[in-house]
């Protein structure tokens, strides 16, 4: 295990070894779970610029997403995406390469939808700034998005800056039967809901609710169900599932047993699923397979010419 | 008859091959009219069957290719290769499915971006990126240049919104990215693939996000005597921890043009105009009203006119989106720029930019969106002048330079296309360069595909005289 503790070490820890993967906290091990020399981003920790009125941070790769949500918090801000296992230590470099998001990705959207630019090291050992850092920016390849769920196998990131968002006054949480219909009725309606899972069983379904208070009341009225303690979110943020499968919402009923979330988007499981990704256990990485094109070679080949990096498949 | 044309001539009837000079003429330029290049030939495809044949036989005659929805590309994106063909994807116009339970919707490139929102209309859905020239504007083009509009900071971009791509690449490759989920595992391929410029390949079937309409809107034009009181006011909107879908400010000279055109009405004796706009379920807007109306009138305004119905904010819209076609009133020709800028430097900038107009003796008019830094400089010129349009483009050079100086970036919205290719180099290193380029050469290795957009280098297309795309002048278009 390497520790580099800048930028410029990091770049010599990816030249020093033929085969090497980047690690966070480790809280999704079965990511970087191969045969390689481990970079940890420990000592890459800090945020290196928040002017709260530009609404970004950027934050080096090794920094707990923890200290991010204080930090924001303070200035009334926060991540809408909601990442996830923020109390096991998760680093904000994990948070992008592992490509999760949580409940409150329905919303305003996911990791991808909220990073801006990144400094990354590419399988050459260089140094490389892409995106930007101020909330709207076409110039150039969107490579920061190509690298959330990139599992670190086309470079290391060492840096990241966000967009993030006001934080809202109040916050209720409902919950009630779900049903298809209620589902559907809720997420296409006026309420503009900032979350909607179903628990585990598929009979309980969850609404967030984000706002000034007095308005949301009103709303929660109107939807219906039981208000129940916000911290339920909390206890899913910080579930350590072992697997995660991208679904749509007419797949819901397929996924019972798994905790769905973000409208009937994501699935989060405990028990192995027909298809998906492992975050921990010894099952196959991609479960059922996964999407092959020839580029996906192409780019790797682009990026990481000497296979510096394990691929998708190790 | 070339080797080429005749091998085209296989894959299409001669109906949808042009190649007659005067054919080719609508496709000689996009919005950006500076340029002008007559391409080979111009083919239209009907379906994506048709599309990836071309591009397979463009790969294998290593003929070059030009991608072209309505042409409305602000930095030459469209503009022909002149031994290369344009494949105008207009006729690929279905939407192929739309899917209000998931709220998604299927649609081929050649989609107009507002028939979008129009067919989700009637299940209380809309498409949210809306660049100003929405109502002819592509959402081929749209991908590939990840377009923006006045809602990005709320909503984000043209990407934020693409949840699958069906592409041919300028390998000749189909792939199909994501699909109906908004999430999606491994890298981001889609991600990767949105604002390309054309340069990976083509998109075939886009799959889109679909939001519920807000319900409710709220929509203020506050009147600043000067443009640093509408950006004081920016800043505290923004600090009350306030999220407006849209918060937009035009400067004297744009408010004179938008007036001349559309006979907007702004308060007098004004130097700004900053319109705010808060959208949400009817509870909420009226509760987040009040704080802003209270924000506001703490910041000086000479006036403040809060929309009373919809009709009231139709003409709000109205006088902003017609502004950048309405400046052709005060010029006859003019240069739209698209820098960003941090936000908190917004006032820094703008006084630089009116110091180079007074030194330079140039008109910029200023137009921007200010909740997210993304300036919209118009440099006014007479094309006619000996030298003008070059004394422009330095100015438009100078600005950019100022806004990577400044943190920001050189384009938010429009892209590199051919107009900015030469500033590429002052965001990125040349390591970065390379990197893209090297990505470039996966995606399409023999460079056929929109060759000569993006990267510096390459020998500049033909200047011709500027003006009005004639869509503009039609008023059928407007630039954002």
């Amino acid at each position: 295990m390497i520790s580099p503790a800048s930028l410029t070490e990091l770049r010599d820890a990816v030249l020093s070894a033929p085969r090497v993967i980047a690690v966070g906290a480790e809280t999704k091990p079965r990511l970087s779970a191969v045969d390689a020399v481990k970079i940890s981003t420990r000592q890459l920790r800090g945020i290196t610029e928040y002017d709260p009125s530009e609404f970004t941070f950027t934050a080096l790769a090794g920094t707990p997403v923890r200290e991010i949500i204080s930090a924001l918090a303070e200035q009334g801000q926060y991540l809408p995406f909601d990442p996830l296992l923020v109390e096991a230590g998760s680093t904000i470099g994990g948070v992008v390469t592992s490509g999760l998001s949580g409940p409150g990705r329905f919303r305003f959207g996911g990791v991808r939808d909220f990073i801006l630019g990144v400094r990354f090291v590419d399988g050459m050992g260089r140094l490389l700034r892409l995106g930007g850092k101020v909330v709207k920016n076409a110039a150039g390849f969107d490579v920061p998005k190509f690298l959330v769920g990139s599992l670190g196998r086309f470079g290391v990131i060492g840096e990241v800056t966000f967009k993030v968002f006001p934080k809202p006054a109040a916050m209720i949480t409902l919950s009630l039967p779900y049903s298809a219909e209620t589902m559907a009725r809720i997420a296409n309606s006026r309420f503009e809901a900032a979350a909607l899972d179903v628990l585990p069983g598929g009979e309980i379904m969850l609404v967030k609710l984000n706002g000034p208070g007095a308005a949301l009341e009103v709303l929660a009225r109107e939807i219906g169900g039981q208000t129940i303690d916000n911290t339920i979110w909390d206890e899913i943020r910080e579930t350590p599932w072992s697997y995660k499968t991208d679904i749509t919402p007419d797949q819901i009923s397929a996924f019972k047993a798994a905790h769905v979330s973000c409208g009937g988007s994501m699935a989060f499981a405990h028990n192995l699923p027909a298809r998906g990704m492992t975050l921990r256990g010894d099952a196959p990485l991609w479960i059922g397979g996964r999407p092959r094109f020839a580029i996906e070679a192409a780019v790797k080949q682009a990026l990481d010419p000497l296979q510096r990096f394990p691929s998708l498949d190790d | 008859m070339s080797a080429a044309l005749e091998r085209l001539a296989e894959l299409l009837p001669p109906e949808r091959l042009l190649v007659r000079p005067v054919e080719l003429a609508a496709y000689e330029s996009d919005a950006l009219t500076a340029f002008r290049t007559r391409p080979l030939a111009v083919v239209m495809p009907e379906t994506a069957e048709e599309v990836i044949a071309i591009v397979r036989l463009c790969h294998e005659l290593a003929l070059p290719f030009v991608a072209r929805g309505s042409g409305t590309s602000l930095s030459g994106g469209s503009l022909p290769i002149a031994d290369g063909i344009v494949i105008a994807l207009n006729r690929l116009n279905r939407i192929l499915k739309l899917d209000p339970a998931q709220r998604i919707a299927v649609v081929q490139p050649g989609v107009i971006n507002t028939q979008v929102t129009t067919a989700a209309a009637p299940f209380g859905l809309h498409y949210a990126p809306d660049p100003s020239s929405q109502t002819i504007c592509t959402i081929g083009g749209n991908v590939a240049f990840n377009s923006g509009g006045a809602h990005c900071l709320k909503y984000g971009m043209t990407s934020n919104h693409v949840l699958g791509i069906k592409a041919v690449l300028g390998t000749g490759e189909v792939v199909e990215w994501g699909g109906g989920s908004r999430e999606r595992l491994g890298p981001d391929w889609g991600g990767l693939f949105v604002g390309n410029e054309g340069l990976f390949g083509i998109a075939l079937e886009i799959t889109l996000q679909l939001l519920p309409k807000a319900e409710c809107f709220h929509t203020v034009l506050a009147g600043y005597r000067t443009l640093e009181q509408a950006g004081d006011a920016v800043s505290a909107v923004i600090a009350s921890g306030l999220l407006p879908g849209a918060i937009e400010i035009m400067d004297a000279l744009a408010l004179e043009a938008a007036v001349a055109a559309v006979h907007a009405e702004y308060p007098p004796g004004c130097e700004a105009v900053l319109i705010v706009e808060l959208e949400g379920p009817r509870e909420v807007v009226a509760i987040e009203r009040e704080r802003l109306d209270a924000i506001l009138a703490a910041s000086a305004p000479v006036e403040m006119r809060p929309a009373r119905d919809a009709d009231e904010r139709m003409a709000i819209w109205k006088g902003r989106k017609s502004a950048f076609s309405a400046v052709g009133r005060l010029s006859p020709d003019f240069i739209v720029q698209d820098g960003v800028v941090p936000r908190r430097k917004l006032g820094e900038a703008l006084r630089r930019i009116a110091d180079m107009s007074r030194e330079t003796n140039i008109r910029v008019a200023n137009v921007f969106h200010a909740g997210d830094g993304n300036l919209h400089p118009l440099i006014l010129f007479d094309g006619r002048e000996a030298g003008a349009l070059h004394r422009a483009e330095a100015l438009a050079g100078r600005i950019l330079k100022m806004c990577v100086e400044m943190g920001g970036s050189i384009t938010g919205e429009h892209g590199i296309g051919v107009e900015k290719r030469d500033f590429l180099g002052d965001m990125f290193t040349p390591d970065e360069i390379d990197c893209m380029q090297r990505l470039r050469a996966a995606f399409d290795p023999r460079g056929i595909s929109n060759p000569g957009k993006m990267f510096p280098g390459k020998e500049a297309p033909a200047l011709s005289h500027v003006g009005l795309h004639p869509l503009e002048k039609a008023g059928v278009i407007s630039r954002e």
